[in-house]
């Protein structure tokens, strides 16, 4: 293998403005004109961390909710307006964070902030939304209930962390969703949607000074700090434990992991290639190579690290026919063991780096992409900068470390597994 | 908000899990040539990041699948990630994933398509290697069965282990009695199972050919350079001889309605979904289908569509309900209506509910809401413009299902020119006699929920 593919030649960093409104709301900016759309990417911190003891699901329904009525609007005048002028505004909730997405033609962006004012500082959370969306998350649970994927990626979260807000549904589950109120909405509301735990990023049609103006309209309002539940952090547990739901299918749908390593750690960027080159969304990965290529057993085989921000995942998964179930956790357990133990070759090594430095600008072609990338940077509280550092970084990963790495990563190979389905052998 | 929203519909099946969404599209610079081979070339410039998608397009889906051999147009894709006689064993992978490159491929009814997205300085290594995959393929034995199994398990995974995609399935092959859209694109089990390397070499000679495929190329490129590279690379393969054409048997004029039902111990939730046989781009007449657009959003594109406010806001019979045309399409193609009841509320009830909203539609349909509508559709190919691969699905799968280049930039003045007498018109398609409709129900009167939490888990630790 010859050198790693060129450092890219412009920065990235240089075409983002920081920006910071009179009211002090700061946010990063990519002025482009090319396609008349402006596009808007935010979180607070909070997120499904933030239910209520014995209600999870109520960072999910306050999300769910923001967009169903607000100001003067009950929730179809709401979403008519949105619709006459073709705006997209929605939120969501994951684990750590209540995130705010917004995309406008450049001709529409006074009511797109307008609209966006309503909901993010006075949503109603009428009874008539609150019921219904109730029954649309209570409706997809029970769509999900038997679902091989849905049900195996659940009972690792709890087996993993069995007393901590990470082992719980972020949607709720069936039995506590009722018992949701709208004061525990407001609460929350009260509590998250704050100046101080905002991060925002905007891509498209519009200047500094413009949007400056808008993010005071819209967030100035809210609260200046935040009043958070402290979150504990949460180690991961059920290592060497294996755990079978029974599931009336043909196939196992298996879900494994163990601790990761957290975002901010100096050994991330390693491990980030480390897992890579097991189970990284390419054909070369070694889960691919011998799980699905050389023998058939599954179509999908996959591993990540998810860090949030009190915990730190390795998982993965596949799908495999009953009667080979064992089998395809033993190639996967090898895999594992052969790269904790020897490391990756160097081929691979050069292999996976090329592949992480040369795919980076992929997440940065359109308007969304890189508000998002933005976004998750400033939520994971780097700068500007890591944009022209990252694939520094990774260049920078040497075989010692892969190795050292692989070996703090994966141990002694043994993982919490979850398997869905009549698996035979395990 | 949007929980559950849609009844998954699979219009397409992919290689490789990490599939991309599709969505309708816009009016960017365009550039159109055709090789004296054949091969169509399609050029949409996007000079905003330095990244280019490049993909080309078969005019084969599962719909040309031979009797006897469904799912051979899937199969085939996986197996052309295998090797050629210049390129063996998966260089090609190898050698996007050292560019830091993401490819993938996938099959839908009408077409098969491959695709790499790159820095745009390697645009001209994609070419060469995907022209030589056009003409240079090996295979072995060794290589095809492991690959079948793959199949089977993909199939497993999809449709196997889920009532609901069963349903599906079973509404598809009712719906279509004669026309290859009745068959899944995965193909079934059996015929699967008997697939083996001598039918995919055949039907890779058959099919695999300039003038059956359509090159597009999405990105920061100069047209005039694209389509030099293109002539360099994809000119050298000679042309079989006249373009194929579709040979495919015509579905009759509909007459029985039909119901199906799947009642299965795994279904918590029970959905209710109609499919209507209507024309699509490609077969209706002038306007048609975009009456049959403006119709489905009406009708359940949005929370303030005729089912979402009748159903869910005032009857609450239903906690979601929404249509979709599946427009792009070479024959007579589906338009999709769902709903999902709310508790205590009966499929049998809940249709009653959806058909009067559907036989009332003609007299609910007012000049403001048309004109939402077709600001929201047209507002779409704006949006599509900002991303590139998006883009090139768009142009792609509507040069495959036979529509033009002048078919796609007119689209949204076709739209715009849709008035409230063709939505009326057009929901004379949603006749029942041309329907079939599916119940997804549970097994059993009571349904009994796993336990989420630890604690509760209804595991066996082993």
């Amino acid at each position: 293998m010859t050198t790693l593919v060129t450092p890219e030649t412009a920065s990235r960093a240089s075409t983002v403005q920081k920006i910071v409104s009179k009211g002090g709301i700061e946010a990063w900016l990519v002025e482009d004109y090319a396609v008349p759309l402006i596009a808007v990417e935010f979180a607070f911190k909070g997120g499904a961390a933030q239910d209520p003891i014995g209600k999870p699901g109520a960072a999910t329904l306050l999300a769910g909710l923001l967009d169903e009525g607000a100001g003067p609007y009950d929730s179809e005048g709401f979403h008519r307006a949105l619709e006459e002028d073709a705006i997209e505004i929605s939120f969501s909730a994951n684990r750590d964070d209540l995130s705010g997405h917004m995309q406008t033609l450049a001709r529409n962006s006074a009511r797109a902030f307008e609209l966006l004012r309503l909901a993010v500082t006075e949503a109603r959370l009428d009874p008539e939304p609150f019921e219904r969306v109730v029954s649309q998350i209570a409706a997809s649970l029970k769509r999900e209930a038997n679902d091989p994927d849905f049900v195996a990626s659940r009972s690792l979260r709890a087996f993993a962390y069995p007393s901590h807000p990470y082992g719980l549904p972020v949607h709720g589950d069936l039995s506590t969703l009722p018992t949701l109120t709208r004061a525990n909405l407001t609460e929350m509301r009260a509590a998250t949607l704050a100046r101080d735990n905002l991060k925002l990023a905007a891509v498209g049609a519009i200047d500094a000074a413009a949007l400056a103006r808008h993010l005071d309209d819209v967030f100035g309002p809210l609260p200046g700090t935040a009043a958070l539940t402290p979150v504990a952090p949460a180690a991961f547990s059920g290592i060497g434990t294996r755990h079978v739901t029974r599931i009336d299918v043909p196939q196992s749908t298996i879900r494994f992991g163990r601790e990761g390593i957290a975002r901010k750690d100096p050994d991330f960027i390693a491990a980030t290639v480390v897992n890579h080159i097991l189970g990284g969304g390419i054909f070369s990965a070694r889960l691919f190579r011998e799980v699905r290529e050389k023998r058939g057993l599954a179509y999908s085989v996959h591993s990540h690290l998810t860090a949030h921000d009190h915990a730190a995942m390795f998982s993965g998964g596949t799908s495999t026919k009953n009667e080979r179930a064992a089998e395809s956790m033993q190639v996967i357990e090898n895999e594992i063991l052969s790269l904790a133990h020897e490391g990756p070759t160097e081929e691979e090594l050069v292999k996976a780096k090329k592949f992480l430095i040369g795919s980076y600008a992929l997440r940065f072609d359109t308007s969304t992409k890189i508000a998002s990338q933005l976004l998750h940077l400033q939520t994971d509280g780097f700068g500007v900068e890591y944009l022209d550092e990252r694939n520094k970084l990774i260049a920078a990963v040497t075989m010692e470390e892969a190795k050292r790495v692989a070996k703090r990563l994966f141990g002694d190979g043994k993982l919490l597994v979850t398997v869905a389905g009549q698996p035979e052998g395990i | 908000m949007s929980f559950g929203e849609t009844i998954p519909r699979r219009e397409s099946v992919f290689l490789n899990p990490s599939a991309q969404a599709q969505s309708k599209p816009g009016g960017p610079a365009i550039t159109q040539a055709k090789l004296a081979n054949g091969l169509d070339v399609v050029v949409i410039e996007d000079h905003r990041a330095p990244v280019v998608t490049h993909m080309i397009w078969y005019r084969n889906g599962s719909a040309e699948d031979p009797p006897g051999k469904s799912g051979i147009a899937h199969f085939l894709e996986h197996l052309m990630f295998k090797g050629t006689k210049t390129h063996p064993q998966g260089k090609f992978s190898e050698m996007i994933a050292d560019l830091g490159g993401q490819e993938n491929a996938f099959t839908s009814n009408d077409y098969t398509a491959y695709f790499q997205r790159v820095a745009k300085e390697h645009l001209d290594v994609c070419m060469e290697y995907e022209a030589d995959r056009m003409k240079n393929l090996i295979l072995s034995d060794e290589e095809v069965r492991p690959e079948r199994d793959v199949v089977l398990e993909e199939r497993r995974m999809r449709t196997d282990s889920d009532p609901s995609e069963q349903l599906s399935e079973a509404l598809q092959a009712a719906l279509f009695t004669q026309h290859p859209y009745g068959r899944p694109i995965i193909g079934w089990n059996h015929e699967i199972e008997g697939l083996d390397r001598a039918d995919a070499l055949a039907y890779y000679d058959r099919f695999y050919t300039p003038e059956n495929a359509i090159l597009v190329i999405a990105g920061d490129v100069d047209a005039a350079e694209a389509i030099r590279l293109a002539e360099k690379y994809y000119g050298p393969t000679p042309a079989h001889g006249a373009p194929l054409k579709r040979l495919r048997l015509r579905e009759p004029e509909p007459r029985a309605h039909r119901l199906l039902t799947l009642a299965d111990d795994k279904v918590e939730q029970p959905t209710l979904q109609s499919i209507f046989l209507v024309p699509s781009y490609k077969s209706a007449a002038p306007g048609e289908a975009e009456a049959l657009e403006v119709l489905a959003h009406l009708l359940g594109g949005s929370h303030t569509s005729l089912l979402f406010k009748t159903l869910v806001i005032e009857d609450k019979l239903a906690v979601t309900a929404g249509a979709h045309y599946q427009g792009t399409s070479v024959d007579d193609t589906r338009f999709y209506v769902f709903a999902v009841p709310a508790p205590g509320v009966s499929l049998e009830r809940l249709d009653d509910a959806v058909n009067t909203v559907i036989a009332r539609a003609a007299e609910g349909v007012q000049e403001d809401d048309v004109q939402r509508a077709k600001n929201r559709l047209v507002a779409e190919a704006i949006y599509a413009q900002d991303n590139q691969a998006t883009l090139a699905r768009w142009y792609g799968s509507s040069l495959a299902a036979g529509l033009s280049l002048e078919d796609i930039a007119q689209w949204p003045e076709r739209i715009g020119a849709v008035s409230v007498e063709d939505v009326k018109k057009a929901v004379r398609w949603l006749d029942k006699r041309h329907s079939v409709t599916g119940f997804l129900l549970p097994a059993r009167a009571e349904a009994h929920f796993p336990m989420t939490s630890a604690d509760d888990a209804t595991s066996l630790a082993l």
